[in-house]
């Protein structure tokens, strides 16, 4: 085949590859961009806190089962093919995810709304966890020898691609319909996932047109294909010892690096920096499209100089900078750092009218937003609800606005405070400019990965034993910072320090990226495998 | 470098039972102290932080007996070198 043809046939199995591949990342992702609203439809109202520690656990469910569809579907992929096993990883996905945006909210049908979205979660996990072990391997047989870094790193964009189209869409219908009409039992947040559907057609109609992957077609012909992948990779000690020296040297910790560096700042800077959530999202936006080229950059480099290095390199560096990043994150947002504008122009104070409870007629909330502007051009809201409680239900004959004191029972001592930011352009410009530099290490860690766990494993077992760690590393490991970050905070709340130590979460991706990074650092080797055709 | 290996592999091998003792530790300590309202969620949330990681600090300490063993003082260079 001429060298132009080969450039043409990786370019349509990167591409093929690629587009399955993002739209199971946007199928996956969409669920935890919305997880403050899903908390607030599948949970019962009154469940603050541990609703939405609840509805990141089921996140974090969909991630834990990633190991047993890698188990699965790498099973099925070393014993059918890569091809195949990719369309139903598709279908799998696209099903699971149309059908989460049909499941009626808590108030509709009570607690069979969490448990319906707990298994088609789960669904998704098992998908996912056979769409990326598929997709490295089917790339990486492509590649030519001396450029598997560069080629597989086009598979490594796609999870940050696909992060980035779940924000895009998420951002479009937020701003079209308004939060109110968003945040609806039977809202916008709903669409990204009916969206889903037409996404995955497309990709199923590229996929069928795709052939087999040339090893595999190779290895069949020759009646080499395991028998038994699962026990070849895990019962076999030459190969299960070096797919734990895969986890816990490299996948481990590029695994809480990827989360944290994407995740975890999207959430902390909206939960605990309090940005207005449009705007939280255009500073991950903004960021996630000026690094992505990085991922190509150090697959390319990674040919060049091996891949441990960068890998390890990008690990001790987020390992170093992450509490600097998120205390900046934090002074940057401080309204103390400001100067107020004090002029009354400028500073909006509205009360709405009581408005009662829906259910509950003895229950009224008042409502008021003050809007503080500063210098830099940043603007402050705050949203003040008292909840007050009367003896009796009120007297529907009289005007809303009249409330006798005598008729007050309890008046909420400490009222519901939320505060949204909108920062100035050089506060966001910063903010954006962190995120940047923590998707760079990003770029470091995952790039050089798919060819660098491909080179570990022969042909006829790669897809089960490389899926395995990969998802262990970034389902389990990478997918639980969100829940362990926040729960960590939790546990340092105390009657002395209500709001607890905020960078405390950061602790559990430290820890687990500076033991990765000593493992790989003494046992990993720097040689690349010029021969994955074995 | 061989050397290194093999003690660091003595010292994975401590921790692994030392990271379930800590995570069964917390979570008693957690559970005992949550209120009623919200103790099933933290049962819940400390299920399945010890069902997860109790399995990956075996796969640790397993890790750490290959190493102790010098499993890992020279690497595979191709699928024979596995066999």
């Amino acid at each position: 085949m001429s060298q132009e043809k080969k450039q043409n046939n990786i370019a349509f199995v990167i591409g093929a590859s690629s587009v399955g591949t993002l739209i199971e990342w946007y199928d996956f992702y969409i669920f935890g961009m919305l997880a403050t609203i899903i908390s607030k439809q599948f949970f019962p109202a009154d469940a603050g806190t541990a609703a939405l520690l609840s509805t990141l656990a089921i996140f974090a469910a969909g991630f834990i089962v990633r190991p047993f569809g890698a188990l699965v579907f790498g099973r099925l992929g070393d014993l059918i093919g890569r091809k195949h096993t990719f369309l139903l990883t598709l279908i799998i996905m696209g099903g699971s995810t149309f059908a989460i945006g049909l499941v009626p909210g808590y108030a509709t049908i009570g607690w069979a709304a969490p448990i319906l979205v707990l298994i088609l979660r789960l669904l998704q996990g098992l998908a996912l966890g056979g769409e990326y072990g598929g997709a490295a391997t089917y790339v990486a047989e492509h590649a030519p020898t001396g450029q598997r870094g560069f080629w597989t790193s086009w598979i490594q964009t796609t999870a940050t691609l696909g992060l980035f189209l779940a924000l895009g869409i998420i951002i479009l219908i937020r701003t079209n319909q308004g939060v109110e009409n968003f945040s609806a039992e039977w809202g916008g947040w709903r669409y990204p996932f009916w969206i889903s559907i037409l996404l995955v057609g497309v990709s199923v109609l590229i996929r069928m047109r795709m052939s087999e992957s040339p090893m595999f077609t190779k290895l069949k012909s020759e009646g080499k294909t395991s028998v038994n992948p699962l026990k070849e990779s895990f019962g076999h000690k030459g190969n299960f010892k070096m797919v734990l020296l895969a986890l816990f040297g490299a996948v481990m910790g590029q695994g809480v690096v990827w989360y944290t560096g994407q995740f975890y700042a999207q959430s902390f800077i909206e939960t605990v920096c309090k940005v207005e959530f449009v705007q939280s999202r255009n500073i991950m936006l903004i960021a996630i499209l000026m690094a992505t080229p990085c991922f190509v950059l150090f697959g390319w480099l990674s040919d060049k100089v091996g891949r441990k290095w960068i890998m390890l390199i990008g690990m001790l560096a987020a390992v170093l900078t992450y509490r600097p990043i998120y205390k900046e994150f934090i002074n940057i947002t401080n309204a103390a750092n400001r100067t107020k504008i004090v002029d009354a122009r400028l500073t909006n104070i509205k009360t709405s009218f009581p408005i009662f409870d829906s259910k509950d007629k003895t229950k009224m909330y008042i409502k008021q937003e003050a809007d503080t502007t500063y210098y830099d051009g940043s603007v402050f809201k705050y949203f003040r609800t008292d909840t007050i409680i009367l003896k009796a239900v009120r007297d529907e004959s009289r005007p809303i606005t009249l409330v006798n004191p005598d008729m007050i029972q309890y008046q909420s001592p400490k009222p519901n405070l939320v505060i949204e930011k909108t920062l100035g352009h050089a506060a966001y410009w910063d903010m954006i400019w962190l995120v940047f530099i923590q998707i760079v290490y990003v770029t470091m860690v995952y790039g050089p990965i798919a060819a660098f766990l491909v080179e570990m494993f022969p042909t006829k077992i790669r897809y089960t034993s490389m899926s395995l760690p990969y998802h262990i590393g970034n389902g389990v490991f990478g997918g639980l910072v969100p829940f362990l970050g926040t729960l960590i905070v939790e546990f340092t709340k105390d009657s002395a320090h209500p709001m607890g130590d905020s960078l405390a979460g950061l602790w559990y991706p430290i820890g687990v990226a500076s033991v990765c990074f000593v493992i790989g650092l003494i046992y990993l080797s720097n040689k690349i495998d010029k021969n994955v055709m074995d | 470098m061989n050397t290194v290996k093999k003690m660091l592999g003595y010292l994975w091998m401590v921790i692994a039972p030392i990271i379930i003792l800590f995570l069964l530790y917390e979570a008693y300590e957690k559970i005992s102290k949550a209120s009623a309202a919200v103790q099933s969620n933290v049962i819940l949330q400390w299920v399945i932080i010890l069902l997860i990681f109790t399995p990956i600090c075996v796969g640790f300490f397993i890790f750490g007996k290959y190493a102790s063993n010098g499993e890992y003082d020279h690497l595979p260079e191709s699928s024979a070198e596995l066999d």
